[in-house]
């Protein structure tokens, strides 16, 4: 017996066991009790476009995020100036980069510059200008903070959506950062991804605005720590959307941020759903100091700039729970206690890509890519067989067996499995035997030059060797590039062919050499079937 | 069983013709290519950005009457296509159509709903793709075929010598502008899928340049006697049937993708059909003359100093 026909036999055998024992998750719709601890329990994962799901593209409109981080500064630099009985004309925001302060007398600015150094350390001031006969000062925020904001902001987001998505209820959903300012969102066999996508992109800033009663929507011009924001309702009858304009302050009382819980009421006497919202301590004081304040004016509730409802304020409300009521179904509702319950965005989040596949088009594909791969086995397993007879019949077990051995590696790696990664297992099918048709052929060469069956056999597979390892590198070189570049299905594709044409490389090389050994070996062979 | 014999083809001699062919197919898939980067051609929406969407009719819906229900609702650029089995419709609207990512596809689920209510369809599929995405992914696709082109003329300049690394690279190229050409004459849709059978075949189509190039080696080694022409042609036809098996069982494999494999792959096979075809045609007839030439040319100038 040549050496190495036990060890390669070993391995093979090895291979092939390791090979099922991943390939069991996969297979086995549910697992024994006993099947536990070390035993695998990574399964091939189908893709979204064999599943149906939607997969998504956020983009993070990061600097969205940094204006309302100067936005807070800028109110907050106003309370301290106040409090500190230091007059100003105007402090705001100016541009994306910058809160301007202005002035009436360069002895206040000195003390505000002393104020903001304390405040905002790591802030950079720009020296004092004048503006207009008034004496300004900006306060820029530094690079690296602003750097730091947008990539907290992206971070938060991902926490938020991930938190809506629990919520929402959809099994194995990826949730993941790319690059600087993308979020990808993969939400597998969603059964209403209009509903879902609603539900992630919305920013849910909720504010508290007083509406201003001293000025009408159709005023020409609005004061300017006034906005007109406006409540949509729709008629339930025709579906016609009606407009209503609100003069509101600008600056929100209360935010969202202070919100503990919301949950889903339906009002008894209208039947109406509304979303019932707790604050915290903080907002529960603040709440009941501005209702106190307020009896008899309105104050509108607002989401991401729409009015929700303005009600009037008809006492004051201590206790820290408020309602949010509108033209709300129960969907709706319940959406909206769930991006209240998460929290808010950062940031808007735009959506730069949406695939979204049914899961009847999914099906359909998985049927007909085994489909195409049973018949693409058979076309192979008949060609070889007639034009190399009995050793075709040893390719197609290497064949047979690399098919095995991939998806025992796709298992064992949880990779998961697209459209075009079947392709790839098909195509593969038909790379697979290619190295043997090299070996035999050339053994074929070798056997006309009148060598025996043994030698002719070692020639074969001696000579062909280099030409099959460079033949299959090339093609690694092209997958390999696929998989750092592609995304979705075309990742997919890559995984399978660079695992197969790996894989294919110890099968044609070792898988069919030693069944030939284990014949040849016998001494009883005078002629090679090929 | 074996297909030929011993063949004898004066491969190399007929260089002149098969120059010319594969010069015409080139220029072809370069004007493809130029087209579909200047948005001429069938762009597929990952590259250009748009929405794109399968639905699946209850009963047939013709395409003119699909087209008028979508202009009565505002979508006027639009591109349609039917696929004939199971009622099924495509339907492509180019980024500058609709508003915003999500507004398309509303926007054609609408004027479907109301322009055909005795006609009830499903979405089978929806792929809105931001213009942003589009440019990211037309960069990185650049990028990913340089390096494949890039790394595969490096192994083979390393494995081999630069002038068969040069004659391989050749082809190569040669099989992925073919692809080009095809599809550009074919009117088919460019997208990611249709690069990475690009991309595929060109490492795929080096097997069969690699086979013959070993030869070709094995018999420069022995020292045959005869010009460069001679043992070429030799070496091509010694492997010529090993050539043909390997191509012809990727073949079959892709055929039955191609036959069977359903619509979302079909156009992606049709690239693999045809990438096979064109490589085993390359391998022979263009890779190796190729490499004669720039032997002869080394040749006639080593023979200029003696």
């Amino acid at each position: 017996m040549p050496k190495g026909i036990g060890w390669r036999i070993g391995l093979i055998g090895i291979f092939i066991l390791l090979s099922f024992l991943y390939l069991t998750p996969t297979l086995v719709s549910k697992l024994p009790s006993w099947w536990s601890g070390l035993l695998p329990k990574d399964k091939i994962h189908l893709g979204l476009d064999l599943q149906g799901g939607t997969y998504l593209v956020l983009e993070v409109d990061t600097q969205k995020a940094v204006e309302g981080t100067l936005d807070i500064v800028a109110t907050d630099l106003e309370d301290t100036l106040t409090s500190k009985n230091l007059h100003f004309k105007r402090i705001g925001r100016t541009g994306s980069d910058r809160v301007t302060l202005v002035l009436y007398e360069k002895g206040t600015a000195d003390t505000a510059q002393k104020l903001l150094k304390d405040k905002y350390p790591t802030y950079e001031q720009s020296p004092l200008h004048d503006e207009g006969g008034f004496v300004a000062l900006d306060l820029l925020m530094n690079e690296k903070d602003v750097q730091d904001r947008k990539d907290k902001a992206v971070q938060q987001a991902l926490e938020t959506i991930r938190n809506r998505i629990d919520q929402f209820g959809v099994s194995e959903p990826v949730i993941q950062r790319e690059g600087i300012d993308h979020i990808v969102v993969q939400l597998p066999g969603i059964k209403d991804p209009q509903r879902a996508i609603e539900l992630i992109g919305r920013t849910a800033r909720l504010e508290f605005k007083m509406v201003r009663e001293d000025t009408q929507p159709s005023a020409a011009t609005i004061p300017d720590d006034a906005e007109i924001l406006k409540e949509k309702s729709v008629d339930p009858a025709t579906g016609a959307v009606s407009e209503m304009p609100f003069v509101v302050q600008k600056k929100s009382l209360i935010t969202g941020d202070l919100l503990t819980d919301a949950q889903v009421r339906i009002d008894s006497q209208f039947n109406q759903p509304y979303v019932a919202i707790e604050f915290n301590s903080l907002g529960a004081k603040l709440f009941d100091q501005v209702t106190a304040a307020n009896v008899g004016k309105r104050f509108a509730i607002v989401l991401d700039n729409n009015v929700y409802s303005a009600p009037v304020i008809r006492e004051r409300i201590s206790g820290g729970s408020a309602q949010i009521s509108g033209n709300f179904t129960e969907k709706t509702a319940s959406d909206l206690a769930i991006v209240l319950r998460a929290g808010a965005l950062p940031a808007p989040v735009k959506i730069i890509q949406n695939v979204t596949v049914g899961p009847s088009l999914g099906q359909d594909s998985i049927n007909k890519g085994l489909m195409a791969g049973l018949i693409g086995v058979l076309l192979v397993v008949a060609f070889m067989t007639i034009y190399y007879k009995l050793s075709g019949i040893v390719a197609n077990m290497g064949m047979v067996l690399n098919v095995i051995y991939l998806m025992g590696a796709l298992a064992a790696l949880g990779a998961t499995l697209t459209l075009p990664g079947i392709a790839a297992i098909v195509l593969l099918i038909g790379m697979s035997v290619d190295s043997n048709v090299l070996i035999f052929e050339r053994i074929r060469e070798e056997l006309k030059l009148g060598k025996s069956p043994k030698a002719a056999l070692d020639a074969g597979y001696d000579k062909a060797f280099l030409t099959i390892v460079d033949s299959h590198i090339t093609t690694l070189i092209t997958a390999a590039v696929l998989f750092q570049f592609g995304t979705g299905p075309v990742k997919g594709f890559a995984v399978s062919l660079s695992l197969g044409v790996i894989i294919n490389l110890f099968t044609s090389l070792i898988g069919t050499k030693v069944t030939f050994d284990l014949f040849l070996n016998k001494g009883t062979v005078k002629k090679l079937s090929i | 069983m074996e297909l030929l014999g011993k063949t004898n083809i004066d491969f190399i001699g007929k260089r002149n013709i098969s120059f010319v062919v594969s010069s015409i197919i080139a220029m072809l898939g370069i004007v493809g290519i130029i087209q579909i980067s200047r948005g001429a051609a069938n762009m597929g929406i990952d590259f250009s950005g748009g929405t794109s969407m399968q639905l699946k009719f209850a009963k047939p819906i013709a395409l003119a009457d699909a087209r008028t229900a979508l202009h009565k609702h505002g979508i006027a650029r639009v591109d349609l296509q039917e696929i004939k089995e199971g009622n099924k419709l495509l339907v492509k609207i180019d980024k500058n159509a609709g508003a915003t990512v999500g507004k398309s596809a509303d926007a054609v689920k609408t004027s479907f709903t109301s322009e055909f209510a005795g006609n009830p369809f499903v979405v089978e599929s929806t792929t809105e793709i931001g213009p942003s995405i589009g440019d990211k992914l037309r960069k990185d696709t650049l990028v990913a075929v340089v390096i494949s082109l890039l790394g595969i003329i490096l192994y083979i300049a390393w494995r081999f010598d630069l002038k068969f690394g040069i004659g391989a690279i050749v082809a190569t190229i040669h099989d992925c502008l073919a692809m080009f050409a095809v599809f550009y004459l074919f009117n088919k849709e460019v997208n990611l899928l249709f690069i990475t059978a690009v991309l595929t075949i060109a490492g795929y189509s080096l097997t069969d340049t690699v086979v013959v190039f070993d030869r070709i080696r094995e018999n420069l080694h022995k020292n045959l006697k005869g010009a460069m022409q001679t043992i070429f042609n030799k070496s091509i036809n010694e492997v010529l049937s090993r050539t043909i098996v390997t191509s012809f069982t990727v073949f079959l494999a892709a055929a039955s993708l191609f036959l069977f494999g359903g619509e979302v792959i079909h156009d992606f096979s049709f690239a693999l059909l045809i990438g096979v075809l064109v490589g085993t045609y390359s391998s022979v007839f263009v890779a190796s003359p190729i490499v004669v030439l720039l032997e002869n040319r080394a040749l006639a100038k080593h023979g200029d100093k003696a």
